[in-house]
């Protein structure tokens, strides 16, 4: 990056800034939050590649009936892996390693997180996580017991297992680290006069997601562990024939993956409720609203987790109890949809491509939440449960919801990170033919489910042929989005044009700094006096 | 800004770093609370079973341990007191103390285990398949929950010990001694975790 | 803010506390010695409530220290509790 005027020579950026460390040492000794960030952006891009090519071997091979490409060991073990590398290396970590690691001090005041080099850590489990995922696809063979690991299957099966769930158990750490530096680094690190209700609603998704992280990750690692000492040592602990209990590991699974979602959605949430007022020039409508339903969704979001289970044989005070508690958790992603909208009402709004993806983010996010509630009330679950149905909803939610929000983000935060522009029109393309494509994709899926079509099958009944059809079609569609989106934006980073200061008139700190920040981001600790979302 | 303006870390925030020790206590307690939650499920199922089970573990020595691990919790607790006084001799002997104390409940630990194991007692063992499932779940949990502990054993040591040395150095003394403190609050931790093993396995039978 | 976590505890302090806690856990040997038959559970668990909370009050200092790790540390034994309540609407009702 070459400095072209004389305010940039005086003004060194984070990317310049390199502490005398040569070559790769820059970035991998680094503890500046914002460079970690970027660790976490590149690694997870490399998975988000590995993960799409396995999404697309299988949606080629239910273009037809029968066996297309790939027979059924090989389709169980893809889906496998593609459920692992998107969930624990991908959807969890997204947004909060990401852009909650490169914001949350900016927007709160501070120089750095409150353990930077734990948190540098933290990235180096995350690469260790990974590797073990990479070494379960050698040996005997990728993973075939879905990225749920059920119990009994998962200490019988013959394939490679136990590097996954380890895997997954050291992310799980990784995760539950970076919670904890958050929570530390919002508690005692905001900047004079940034009283909690002054605080961006970016970081308040942040705090909400560091305590689902904390509390929630520690089960599932447990629960892993359990299944690697079933494995390895014989204990019993699921095993049917020991007297174990199959269900308790899915009631101990979901304990935490049913949060996980969580961790997913509230930042994607916070991501959305900074792009929308700044796009309508507007206060965001019901602050303490959202404020009070990111902690409500934190909160009951951590018992609901049975309703993964209805058709598993629970008690039927467990089935109603966890049917009512889904019902909750509703409520208040309702009022999210409520806030964004009421803002966005009679403000002056650009439809720049950041509050593209916004709006696109609330009409995906709706038919997921709604789609939910199908598979919350008791009734329609039992008709619908392991169906591609299913498999719809929760792309919709976890892909539709935090792939939009990211999206979403980068395109908004880009100027910040990097301290170019993109090109506008290529964005505006790859956002409406991925669009497209995602709707094409899952869209079909719900249809099918309700017709009847089973979930994690390789192959399917005639009668299924023509929707399934349209489904692939929109998965190549939406992977031609996704290649003018991310060839835009490596591109744009490269070599954009120089962004203007504040391009969007963002209000929060982050757009009151020079972009790209420098190593401490804040020439002095800046002092807070109004509230945010301020415009004029 | 100049190169020279390095780094963040300089700045130190004993608070701060009080708050993420009780954070990592709290995912911890939550890594125990899942076991638990599998000790509560299956006590609940197998009531008989566990009862009889209950009856193979040495009261004696649960509670020799017990009150070992009472005794070092207050003698680091202590510690923290003596670094603040800046008694630096008085500091180390009761850190010392704790290390000694920890050692004798792995040695305990060691033997109550060799000997539960050459009675046949250990997961996977031909006398366990016999004895029936409610014992198979008793002893699998009994083995996986207090080795888990003795690993947090270990981890605490290792974290006392380096307190140790660093006071023995004096590069913790009476105005930074938050890493003694946080090393004895994950100490009491692990006191914490047995206080609820310790019934729950050797006493309620 | 900074005073309250100077604060020093007095070594009779924790020389009483241990003396209390050696108490408890010999009450709860004894206790569990005879047979209270279904009360024996309760009784234990109540014992090792105490003791802990002795531990968190005295031991881990939340007795003396600022107000936000009391509420935190309530928070998490409630939402624990809370799980296990919830696991038992199945188990329980099975």
């Amino acid at each position: 990056m070459t400095s072209q005027t004389s305010e940039s020579k005086v003004h060194k950026t984070y990317l310049e800034e390199d502490m005398g460390r040569k070559g790769i040492f820059k970035w991998i000794l680094s503890t500046d939050h914002k460079r970690i960030a970027l660790l976490y952006l590149y690694s997870m891009m490399v998975w988000f590649t590995v993960g799409v090519v396995l999404g697309l071997l299988m949606k080629l091979e239910l273009i037809a009936p029968g066996k297309t490409l790939m027979g059924p060991q090989a389709y169980n073990a893809t889906f496998t892996v593609h459920g692992v590398i998107m969930i624990f290396l991908i959807v969890i970590p997204g947004l909060p390693a990401v852009f909650g690691n490169f914001l949350l001090p900016i927007q709160i005041g501070a120089k750095d997180v409150a353990f930077p080099r734990l948190n540098l850590f933290s990235w180096y489990i995350y690469v260790l996580g990974s590797i073990l995922v990479i070494i379960s696809l050698f040996g005997n063979g990728p993973p075939d017991t879905g990225w749920t690991f059920y119990a009994p299957y998962s200490f019988k099966t013959g394939t490679n297992m136990l590097p996954a769930a380890l895997g997954a158990f050291v992310l799980g750490f990784s995760s539950i680290l970076t919670g904890l530096n958050f929570i530390v680094t919002i508690h005692r690190m905001r900047a004079p006069g940034m009283t909690w209700m002054k605080m961006p609603l970016f970081p308040w998704s942040i705090y909400g997601t560091a305590w689902i992280q904390l509390l929630a990750t520690p089960i599932v690692g447990i629960t892993l562990l359990m299944v690697a000492g079933e494995r390895i040592l014989g204990i019993g602990f699921f095993d049917p024939a020991k007297g174990g209990d199959p269900l308790l590991y899915q009631h101990l699974f979901w304990i935490y993956s049913h949060p996980a979602v969580y961790i997913m959605i509230l930042p994607a949430m916070g991501a959305i409720s900074e792009i929308i007022p700044t796009f309508t020039r507007k206060t965001i409508f019901g602050y303490k609203a959202i404020v009070i339903s990111t902690l409500a969704i934190a909160f009951v979001g951590y018992f609901v987790w049975a309703h993964h289970m209805f058709t598993s044989g629970m008690s039927g005070t467990a089935l109603f109890t966890f049917s009512i508690l889904t019902f909750l958790v509703a409520i208040p992603s309702a009022i999210k949809v409520f806030n964004w909208i009421t803002t966005m009402h009679k403000g002056s709004i650009s439809t720049e491509v950041p509050f593209q993806w916004a709006a696109s983010f609330i009409f995906i996010f709706m038919i997921g939440g709604l789609t939910g509630l199908v598979l919350g009330a008791l009734a329609t679950d039992v008709h619908l449960h392991d169906t591609a149905f299913v498999v719809a909803h929760f792309h919709f939610i976890v892909f539709g919801g935090v792939g939009f929000a990211f999206f979403g983000a980068i395109h908004y935060w880009f100027p910040v990170i990097y301290g170019r522009m993109y090109d506008n029109s290529w964005a505006r393309t790859g956002w409406i033919v991925f669009f497209i494509g995602f709707v094409t994709l899952y869209g079909p899926m719900f249809y099918l489910g309700m017709k009847g079509m089973p979930r994690r099958y390789f192959d399917y009944l005639e009668e299924f042929h023509g929707p399934n059809i349209i489904s692939t079609f929109g998965a190549l569609v939406m992977i031609t989005g996704l290649v003018i989106i991310v060839t835009n934006l490596i591109k744009s980073a490269r070599s954009g044009p120089i962004a203007p200061h504040n391009p969007w008139g963002g209000t929060n700190l982050e757009w009151r700094i020079k972009s790209p920040p420098s190593l401490e981001n804040f020439d002095e600790i800046p002092v807070i006096d109004k509230a945010t979302y301020k415009f004029d | 800004m100049s190169e020279t303006a390095v780094h963040h870390d300089e700045h130190r925030d004993d608070l701060g770093s009080k708050l993420g020790m009780w954070l990592f206590i709290f995912t911890e307690l939550l890594l125990f609370g899942g076991l638990f939650i599998v000790y509560a499920v299956y006590r609940h199922a197998n009531q008989e079973a566990f009862h009889l089970a209950a009856k193979q573990l040495d009261v004696t020595v649960g509670t020799i341990n017990t009150v070992i691990l009472l005794i070092s919790s207050m003698t680091i607790a202590m510690s923290t007191t003596a670094i603040q006084k800046k008694d630096k001799k008085l500091t180390l002997i009761l850190i010392g103390i704790t290390l000694i104390l920890a050692l004798v409940f792995l040695v305990n630990k060691y033997f109550e285990w060799s000997g539960k194991i050459s009675h046949g007692l250990y997961p996977g063992s031909p006398v366990l398949e016999e004895l029936g499932q409610g014992d198979i779940l008793f002893f699998g949990l009994y083995f996986f929950m207090t080795g888990l502990h003795a690993v947090h054993i270990i981890v605490g040591m290792v974290f006392l010990g380096v307190g140790f040395m660093r006071v023995k150095n004096d590069r913790l003394s009476f105005d930074n001694y938050q890493l003694l403190e946080n090393g004895g609050l994950y100490w009491h931790l692990v006191d914490l975790i047995w206080i609820f093993l310790f019934p729950l396995f050797y006493l309620i039978t | 803010m900074s005073d309250s976590s100077h604060h020093i505890v007095s070594y009779r302090t924790y020389g009483l506390i241990l003396v209390l806690l050696l108490c408890l856990t010999g009450i709860s040997v004894a206790v569990t010695q005879i047979e209270l038959t279904r009360w024996t559970m309760a009784v234990a668990l109540l014992l090792a409530s105490t003791k802990s909370f002795i531990v968190l009050a005295i031991f881990m200092h939340l007795k003396f220290d600022e107000k936000i790790f009391r509420v935190m540390v309530a928070f998490v034994f409630l939402v624990f509790a809370a799980v296990i309540i919830v696991t038992f609407l199945d188990y329980a009702f099975r």
